[in-house]
């Protein structure tokens, strides 16, 4: 019963409550209750659906890292652009990544980063969690693309994740 | 208006829409259709989130205050960009669409 | 100079727009078509802000929020229906 009262995931609570104060018109007091509301509820509804809660230690590495992954989206646009307006066919490759994280979260931050940096879209994830297939736009070889997502992403989210 | 708010919203707009129509050019242009995935779940990324920034200093400029509906729109679009990239592409490989040619490695389906 | 850059910014988007409207019809597969659909309303989005930036007001906003949440998940739904033959299982 206790636990039907409460904020099973204070994060994603707070997060909904927030939401909800900028999607209404200003703060007042209807719109505190009805978010205080929707962020008991929605947690509550969706609790099965979620993995178990992550060793999500460091938390505070996250804006630096959202940082790099924003300056890299802009950058290697205007490279697929290039891509895209040049008369050369490009060189698609499909690579299999082999992941060394291992919590679901984790894997699906990396994948969602892979897909919103240009070049390269994520394709799948294997059953076992251990290979991710990659969708690479233009790439000289596999192990290329490899090396620069293991450097530039996994390695940072690795330290947030252990 | 300051001159320097109006250069910037203008080049955010023009890069904006660079960006949406390059993306198109992509959709329509790109030989199959894990090429043209690229095109729209980036390119027009970007494009939007130029022209939701202009309409950011826009508003702001004018002394209407910081648009809050505009940063939310731009993060939603950018959290669920890659998500619907990465279910049609699972889709595509489900239903087993052809690649071009030069494409090197295989996709699977499990 | 805004008005002058605001108009060939929407003609560049309806341009986009209709070069998705050109995949949408040439197809040649199903998930081209959805993944042209998603484009479109990723297009529609940046012209109810242009709009809004021309007429001066807030309001569409909330039109272009909607638009957003329901057509990612429109777009799930029909990538879904593909890869499975059925929605809501």
């Amino acid at each position: 019963m206790l636990d039907r009262l409460s904020f099973p995931q204070p994060w994603l609570s707070l997060i909904l409550f927030t939401t909800w104060q900028m999607l209404s018109d200003g703060v007042s007091g209807g719109s505190i209750v009805l978010g205080l509301i929707l962020a008991w509820l929605i947690p509550q509804l969706t609790a099965g659906f979620w993995p178990e809660r992550p060793a999500f230690v460091k938390a505070w590495r996250m804006p630096a890292y959202l940082a790099i992954v924003l300056k890299d989206i802009v950058v290697a646009s205007f490279s697929v652009a290039r891509l895209i307006l040049s008369p050369r066919q490009p060189r698609p490759i499909f690579v299999c990544y082999p992941l060394k994280l291992e919590h679901p979260l984790a894997i699906s931050m990396l994948a969602s980063t892979i897909s919103l940096t240009p070049g390269t879209v994520s394709a799948d994830v294997s059953d076992d969690n251990k290979t991710l297939l990659i969708h690479a736009l233009d790439a000289g070889s596999d192990q290329e693309v490899i090396d620069a997502i293991h450097n530039r992403y996994e390695k940072l989210l690795m330290e947030m994740f252990q | 208006m300051s001159p320097i708010a109006e250069t910037l919203i203008s080049a955010l707009l023009l890069l904006g829409g660079a960006f949406t129509l390059i993306g198109a050019i992509g959709l329509a242009r790109l030989p199959d259709f894990f090429t043209r995935l690229h095109g729209p779940t980036k390119a027009t990324t970007v494009g939007v989130g130029a022209i939701m920034l202009s309409s950011v200093i826009y508003f702001s400029a004018r002394g209407e205050g910081v648009g809050i509906a505009e940063i939310l729109i731009t993060v939603f679009l950018f959290m669920t960009a890659p998500v619907s990239a990465n279910i049609l592409a699972k889709a595509a490989m489900h239903i087993g669409v052809s690649t071009m040619v030069e494409t090197e490695g295989k996709p699977w389906d499990q | 100079m805004i008005t002058v850059t605001l108009y060939i910014t929407i003609a560049m988007v309806i341009l986009a727009a209709l070069l998705n409207v050109y995949r949408l019809i040439k197809g040649p597969d199903a998930p081209d078509r959805v993944l042209a659909l998603d484009t479109l309303y990723i297009n529609a989005i940046a012209l109810i802000i242009l709009l809004g930036i021309t007429l001066g007001t807030r309001m569409y906003l909330e039109a272009a929020l909607l638009i957003a949440v329901m057509g990612f998940v429109g777009t799930v739904a029909m990538a879904k229906y593909l890869k499975r033959g059925s929605v809501i299982e």
